[in-house]
């Protein structure tokens, strides 16, 4: 016998819980507006606002948006029988699973307590010895520049008029070492697009198409946009190329090393048909490797060959999710002819992932990236490749810890997500995301003004930026570039000593 | 001791005395006013280290490498010549003369050798410097209880733990003759008596003293690891003098051009610039910013031709500059100058990060092997 979807009783419970003070609801009906999930229903027979709990996803829209705080929504308190093993969580997967007998799905980053490095890493400051730098009262310097160094400069010239010899390839030039990461037209809204975009112009940074091409309406801010180029090759097309300041190879992604990518068809708007090149209505699948790309030769044939169509004016990017031997790809990549590594770590973003994948493939990237910027420096190439990393960047403290473990920049993904409106209820994949920002949905994308976006975006970049200038301030450093692999600033709160020797720092009292 | 015990800090900071003063005719002068010089900055250091670095001192063995060494105990040394007779010939080996001195404990066994490199392992005179740089790698990083302590040609350092008058009168300054010489007296703020914790640090020609501490230490020796360098000393003024060798023996870059790895120009500078200094600055802090010395110091950098004067890009430490006739001076403070020399009427402040350029009249005639432009000390940097 054959069951047909919804036949089975479901034996999930509620996620949330929805409290409503009726002696502070007015009826105004927001919530029910505002929710893409129909939680919220209006019975005008009894004038009274119900929900159905059931389909709640904690993104606390309607509670942020109800004009008389009558709304409360909570985790359900409901307890399974106790079991260490046997957890709520790993039995509402399996009664999902038994229903639907489908694939998890996710999105966000992984939610699972790895070990968070930057939380037992503490930084050093001046005492006696040095003075610290005031930021307000003396120059701080933040500017960073990505792409290939060269090993030595050769500079001619008389007479005191020095001359460059030594041709320096093309680079990113960034006021602040902060980036948004790759995020695609598609797994987000054109809105949340054009935020991004006006806040790296703003900001002197970059962000990233993710795989999903670039709207023509964005080109204009192309100097401040990397370009992906990824295994479905979406929206990759001689003008994109040209318009970039940058090329990202997309090899991977830290929420799903080793997966492809799946846009369903009901996300494939006429604009996003045209951004793309598909035919609108059909899924985008985002292979799991380049079919081009079996070994580390094939990816410099890529590398040289995006660096030929693009007049060798444009640094090219890799980026990788942090696996087990990152160092020795990462190596490899250089050696290839990558510009720019961009590492993502386990806790990566993503707008859906099998939630197996995300929560259990790659390692921490703080890990990741101790280990590639030492097996660069033991090559003698960390010079001719910068270092990105990515994947649960939270706060400036995480940028200066990343850097003074050997990081160029960071690329912020969900951080600049959650100073956009989300609220991290790990739904994107369902396309109906509430604060405007993972949707398609012309209802609720409009919800997100870009002009609104932008600022919230450039603010966040400014407070962050302020906050590690009086980081470097304090430890008597006044560039950006003083910090990048200085180790010596870092000291490990409760970490073995194999942990420490990983990450290549002392411990605290050492 | 074992190098590990020694060190347990990331690096020893300091705060210190420097002074350097140089004949520019190269007329060779004793030990004498730099020990009166030296001393007269007692408050700037404490006991805890002192050092000198004379160049013409061994005329009769202008061509030979000299190496100063420290050694723990005589197996140290038996190994360490061991070593030399399978790289080197030695010429001469003696004993360093020391005479007792109050304040002077303990020193190491102080040898020096007169080496010429086998030349069967060598091939050119570029090659010959790289030989020796590794050699002297290789004994401070696998020969336990022996210490390469300089490692020039007609030059030498003398330096060991006491106030600095007390290691000059200890290594007999006043029986040496040199053009140039530069003293350190350090204040170091944590106790380790190692002599070859003392300044100046030298490799080769290239001899450094520094007051000050380098916030940038950690990256700047990772960045010199990458080129073969490595720091057995853990202190920041051994990054200083790798930084030289690299910078200007073998990436041949100018020494104005050092000082702006060294102390950068801000960006805001950098992007007021004409186009073709703004490329040059530029290319310079994206390639070798990892060798940017940030934090507060003040250096005095020396090899056979030039004695060079640096501070910090904003000038967080005092270095003054003074000229009498063939005489120039570098120092923490002016008075010791005067009081070496009397009839001295010219000193001046020199900017943050602008190099003081002391050079050798005749070296200033022929072109500079290092590529490094001759620079006399323009009228605008006097205050």
């Amino acid at each position: 016998m054959k069951w047909r979807p919804g036949e089975l009783k479901s034996y999930l419970l509620p996620q949330f819980l929805v409290d409503r003070d009726d002696y502070r609801c007015i009826r105004c009906e927001v919530c029910v507006r505002q929710c893409a999930f129909d939680v919220h229903w209006y019975d005008e027979e009894e004038d009274a606002v119900f929900a159905d709990e059931s389909k709640c996803v904690g993104c606390l829209r309607c509670v942020t948006l109800c004009p008389t705080n009558a709304l409360v929504v909570r985790h359900n308190p409901t307890q399974h029988p106790p079991n260490a093993n046997w957890t709520k969580e790993v039995l509402q997967n399996i009664y999902k699973q038994a229903e639907t007998g489908g694939v998890l799905l996710t999105g966000m980053g992984c939610d699972k307590p790895y070990p968070i490095y930057w939380d037992r890493i503490v930084l050093d400051a001046s005492q006696v010895t040095n003075p610290s730098i005031d930021p307000l009262r003396e120059p701080m310097e933040l500017r960073t520049y990505l792409g290939a160094k060269p090993d030595a400069l050769k500079i001619g010239g008389k007479g005191g008029k020095p001359s460059l010899e030594t041709r320096i390839t093309p680079q990113l030039k960034l006021e602040t070492p902060i980036m948004f990461s790759a995020i695609s037209y598609g797994a987000i809204s054109y809105n949340a697009c054009e935020s991004l975009a006006r806040a790296a112009a703003e900001a002197g940074t970059y962000y990233n198409t993710g795989e999903g091409g670039l709207h023509r309406n964005l080109y204009k801010y192309g100097d401040h946009t990397i370009c992906q180029v990824a295994s479905g090759r979406f929206g990759v097309h001689a003008d994109y190329l040209e318009v970039a300041a940058a090329l990202e190879i997309k090899i991977g992604q830290g929420a799903k090393p080793g997966i492809g990518g799946h846009l369903p068809g009901e996300k494939v708007s006429a604009e996003i048909s045209r951004t793309r090149m598909i035919p609108k209505g059909t899924d985008a699948l985002s292979p799991a490797p380049h079919h081009d790309i079996y070994s580390i030769e094939d990816l410099a044939q890529l590398i040289y060959a995006l660096k030929e169509a693009t007049h060798w004016e444009k640094p090219v990017s890799v980026k990788i999710a942090a696996v087990h031997n990152s160092a020795a790809i990462a190596s490899g990549m250089v050696r290839a002819g990558a510009d720019i590594i961009a590492l993502d770590g386990i806790r990566g973003g993503t707008g859906a992932a099998p939630t197996m994948i995300r929560d259990n493939v790659g390692i921490p990237i703080e890990l990741a990236l101790a280990a590639v910027d030492d097996r660069l420096r033991q090559e003698g190439i960390r010079n001719r490749a910068s270092i990105v990393v990515a994947g649960g960047i939270r706060s400036s403290a995480d940028v200066v810890k990343a850097i003074a473990l050997g990081a160029d920049a960071v690329y912020i993904g969900t951080a600049a997500l959650v100073a956009l409106g989300c609220h991290v209820c790990q739904k994107c994949y369902t396309g109906k995301c509430n604060w405007g920002i993972a949707t398609q949905d012309p209802y609720l994308s409009k919800r997100l003004n870009p002009e609104v976006g932008a600022r919230r975006l450039v603010n966040l970049l400014n407070a962050w930026s302020h906050e590690i200038m009086e980081m470097l301030g304090g430890m008597g450093i006044n560039a950006i570039e003083s910090l990048r692999g200085n180790r010596l600033r870092l000291r490990g709160v409760g970490l073995t000593q194999e942990e420490l020797d990983i990450l290549g720092i002392k411990h605290a009292g050492a | 001791m074992l190098r590990e015990a020694r060190f347990r800090d990331d690096k020893e900071f300091s705060g210190c005395s420097i002074f350097g003063m140089m004949n520019v005719r190269g007329e060779r002068f004793n030990g004498e006013p730099m020990i009166t010089a030296i001393a007269n900055m007692k408050e700037r250091s404490n006991g805890l280290g002192g050092g000198f670095a004379a160049y013409g001192i061994y005329p009769q063995y202008a061509e030979l490498y000299c190496f100063h060494m420290m050694y723990d105990d005589q197996g140290a040394k038996e190994e360490t010549e061991g070593f030399f007779r399978s790289r080197f010939e030695v010429e001469g080996a003696e004993v360093i003369p020391t005479r007792e001195c109050e304040g002077v404990d303990d020193p190491p066994l102080l040898w020096r050798y007169f080496l010429r490199p086998r030349e069967n392992l060598v091939c050119s005179e570029e090659d010959t410097d790289d030989f020796v740089v590794q050699a002297v790698m290789h004994i401070n990083v696998n020969i336990d209880g022996a210490f390469v302590f300089s490692s020039g040609k007609n030059m030498g350092v003398f330096k060991g733990v006491g106030f600095p008058e007390d290691i000059g009168r200890f290594f007999r300054l006043e029986e040496y003759e040199g053009y140039t010489w530069v003293a350190h007296g350090r204040f170091p703020t944590n106790t380790q008596g190692w002599w070859g914790g003392a300044h100046p640090f030298n490799i080769l020609d290239w001899s450094v003293v520094h007051n000050g501490e380098i916030s940038s230490y950690g990256i700047n020796r990772r960045y010199l690891e990458m080129f073969g360098y490595i720091c057995t000393l853990h202190t920041d003024t051994e990054v200083i003098a790798y930084g030289v060798d690299l910078l200007l023996r073998r990436h041949g870059l100018s020494i104005r051009d050092m000082a702006r790895v060294f102390a950068a120009p801000l960006w805001t500078e950098i992007d007021r610039m004409p186009p073709r200094e703004r490329e040059v600055h530029t290319a310079l802090r994206q390639t070798y910013g990892s060798l940017l010395l940030n934090g507060p110091f003040s250096i005095i950098i020396s090899n056979r031709h030039q004695m060079i004067g640096l501070t910090d890009r904003i000038r967080l430490r005092p270095l003054v500059a003074g000229r009498n006739g063939d005489f120039m001076y570098i120092s923490s403070e002016e008075a010791p100058i005067h009081l070496v020399d009397d009839t001295l009427r010219e000193t001046w402040i020199p900017q943050g990060g602008e190099p003081i350029v002391a050079e050798l009249l005749e070296a200033a005639e022929e072109p500079e092997e290092a590529g490094a432009e001759v620079i006399t000390i323009p009228a605008t940097d006097r205050a």
